[in-house]
């Protein structure tokens, strides 16, 4: 099933919500408002047509595309612009693939969790937020997962400024 | 009588100990020997790899997939060099797929190897080991005659390969695979069929195949479980539709389907599996340059792909988005162990504390890939 | 005892210096803390198996750092790992030796410039006896480090300084 025939199957249950779909050489993408995500993810996982049974990969994306701003010691800054959360979902069953991104802005990035759809997405949300910042509302467990919980800043984040020393360490080289 | 008060205990086990294979935590709680829940504890190998990918180039991203799950090097190349070449529409000659085959399955047969050893040590077995790292030494040595390295390989490149086969990679293949067969035997003999290690093993760790799929597990972890997915033959890609090979699921043979001999028993088997492929593809293999479609310059077209392949711990995605610059926007690596490791609580539960040993064993994990 | 077997017509005496006898059993049963961090831990693994056998040099996993005598940092510390590296080491009783195997140990590795999270050598929180260069170095290459840390005991001394 095509990503279009997909959508044709969502927009049926969810009429008044705005979807899109981009063009892109690795498979199109379905650009998917961040309030109705878990609802269309359970509806995605319990039809019977579509059947996502499994949540392949969930990747937090900083899409730096805010303004961004030089600060005196050479470094930036970006303000503005959004982040992202991509789902990458696979229906064992059906033998095809979908893609959703939920775009979010930097100031307030809150995404619906869809641990309780997929339990995969459990440590795959902690790992958004640790690296991105990204909450995840609804997880039952939001902690950093790699790095340590008294670290400042999150690393991914294109204009990540690395801190100077770790409990006495130095940090850079 | 009257009512004895009991308290849970909490146990910390790792980041140094001799059975989590290398720096993994676990909390351990109990209530008496009984393992009420396990929480386990990440991060302590975490080494930035997606940080680094942003900041080098495509090419130079390759040494350091190398170093995410050390064990399968060849593999994680593979699938990081098969995603950009299909972001830039690269085909790539047919002797270089048929060698990545090669390389690929010798590595799925040198991390199985590993796999199994040191399950048998965390069993309390330290003979089995010894005999697989033996075996392991003679495949090491072809990757060492073909690339110059025993363990980081850098030897997929994209679009090609960094050197061609020498002259007597095939005929030593093919007697390591004929020496091999004889090892598995060995093997069956001395652990698969050990009254002790099925003893500590059988009927220990059962997944149920929905929660399986549920949790995103895969690999051996989930065909252990008797579900018949593998990527190789579900989502083909490169030139494995084209060998004939079965895939080993667990059969409960000795226990319940989806215990710890399950999931170790489909290691074993795809190690046969595996010498199947790789003899097919040695006497198909044309010839060819090596280097010919490498191309000069790496810059994809602005986009992003997800690609997946079955490395042999389970399915290894690499999620690339590229902004037209020689340089990856962002790559995200869905490692197989990450995911594999998030079952351990579920299996572990209601199991004695001797047991999460052996579960965590049977899942084959590599902190490497799992923090990155 | 294999070759020393009726060799000798009576029990001799042998005279040495109470130092080199010390030295020499030290050297010779250096007992290692299992303790595997990285891609390096691999090659150590190796290196303890059959092919290359650790053994031959006195050279025994022990689990607990409280038996141990010389730790081998094979890999790279993160910053998450290093405060319990330093706890591990401290643990361990005198004399203790460390070896720091790899470059991520050494200094950091491929992850010096951009790993916000690697400790950029072990040296910055632990003192180490050798160093062994490669990413990662040959089974050959730590049985060489090895060898030089049994030529450091050699020549260490017992003697107490006057003062």
């Amino acid at each position: 099933m095509t990503t279009q025939e997909i959508l044709e199957i969502i927009k049926q249950k969810f009429p008044e919500e705005q979807f899109e779909i981009k063009t892109n050489i690795g498979g199109d993408i379905l650009i998917s408002p961040p309030k109705v995500l878990r609802d269309l993810c359970f509806f995605l996982r319990d039809d019977e047509r579509l059947s996502f049974d499994s949540l392949m990969n969930l990747s937090g994306v900083d899409l730096a595309d805010g303004e961004k701003k030089k600060l005196e010691d050479g470094t930036f800054e970006i303000l503005g612009g959004h982040l992202a959360t991509v789902y990458h979902l696979y229906s064992m069953k059906h033998n095809h693939k979908l893609t959703i991104k939920v775009l979010l802005p930097k100031e307030n990035p809150v995404v619906p969790s869809v641990e309780r759809v997929w339990r995969a997405a459990d440590w795959h949300e902690r790992e958004a937020y640790d690296m991105f910042g990204i909450i995840f509302e609804g997880h039952h467990n939001l902690k950093r997962i790699l790095l340590p919980d008294d670290w400042d800043g999150y690393p991914l984040r294109k204009d990540y400024k690395v801190q100077e020393f770790y409990h006495g360490m130095k940090v850079p080289y | 009588m009257a009512e004895l008060k009991t308290d849970h205990i909490v146990l910390n086990m790792g980041p140094q100990h001799p059975s989590t294979h290398g720096v993994l935590r676990l909390e351990v709680v109990l209530d008496g020997e009984v393992v009420v829940d396990v929480i386990p504890h990440i991060g302590y190998l975490h080494r930035c790899f997606e940080k680094h990918a942003e900041a080098m180039t495509y090419p130079q991203v390759i040494p350091y997939t190398d170093r995410m799950d050390y064990l399968s090097s060849m593999y994680n190349n593979f699938g990081y060099v098969e995603a950009v070449e299909r972001l830039m529409n690269i085909e790539v000659p047919e002797r270089v797929k048929y060698i990545r085959v090669i390389m690929g399955e010798f590595q799925r047969i040198a991390n199985h190897l590993v796999a199994i050893g040191t399950f048998g040590i965390d069993i309390g077995a330290f003979t089995p080991f010894l005999y697989c790292f033996r075996d392991r030494e003679r495949i090491l040595d072809l990757f060492e005659m073909t690339c110059g390295a025993r363990l980081l390989y850098n030897y997929m490149w994209i679009g090609g390969l960094s050197h061609d086969l020498p002259p007597d990679f095939i005929p030593k293949a093919k007697e390591f695979l004929k020496d091999f067969k004889k090892s598995i035997k060995e093997l069956n003999d001395l652990l698969s069929f050990n009254k002790i290690f099925i003893e500590r093993t059988a009927n220990i760790g059962i997944l149920l195949p929905d929660t399986a799929i549920n949790y995103g597990c895969s690999g051996p972890v989930l065909r252990g479980s008797g579900v018949k997915w593998d990527l190789r033959k579900n989502d083909p890609y490169s030139i494995y539709d084209r060998f004939d090979w079965e895939v080993v699921v667990g059969k409960g043979e000795m226990g319940t389907v989806g215990d710890c001999w399950d999931r170790y028993m489909v290691r074993v088997k795809e190690m046969e599996q595996s010498c199947r492929i790789i003899e097919q593809a040695l006497d198909q293999i044309p010839d060819g340059d090596v280097t010919s479609a490498i191309p000069k310059r790496v810059k994809p077209p602005v986009g992003e792909i997800y690609f997946r392949v079955e490395s042999p711990k389970g399915e290894l995605g690499y999620h690339i988005i590229s902004d037209g610059s020689p340089n990856p926007f962002r790559v995200k690596v869905r490692a197989p162990s990450f995911v594999n490791l998030q079952i351990l609580p579920i299996i572990s539960r209601g199991y004695l504390v001797a047991d999460i040993v052996a579960n965590l064993g049977s899942l084959d994990i590599v902190l490497g890939e799992i923090d990155r | 005892m294999g070759i020393l077997d009726k060799e000798f017509n009576e029990s001799n005496i042998v005279i040495t210096r109470f130092e080199d006898l010390m030295n020499w059993a030290r050297l010779s049963s250096l007992w290692q803390m299992t303790f595997g961090l990285a891609c390096c831990a691999i090659e150590m693994m190796a290196t303890s198996a059959s092919h290359y056998d650790f053994d031959r040099f006195g050279v025994i996993p022990r689990p607990s750092p409280r038996q141990a005598d010389i730790i081998i940092i094979s890999g790279t510390v993160t910053l998450k790992m290093a405060l319990r590296i330093k706890r591990l080491y401290e643990q361990m009783p005198e004399p203790k030796y460390i070896i720091s195997m790899g470059s991520c140990a050494n200094c950091g590795g491929p992850y010096w410039n951009h790993g916000y999270h690697v400790l950029k050598g072990v040296d910055r929180i632990i003192p180490v006896d050798v160093y062994v260069p490669g990413c990662p170095p040959r089974p050959e290459a730590l049985l060489e480090g090895l060898l030089k840390l049994q030529e450091k005991i050699r020549n260490q001394s017992l003697v107490k300084k006057a003062v």
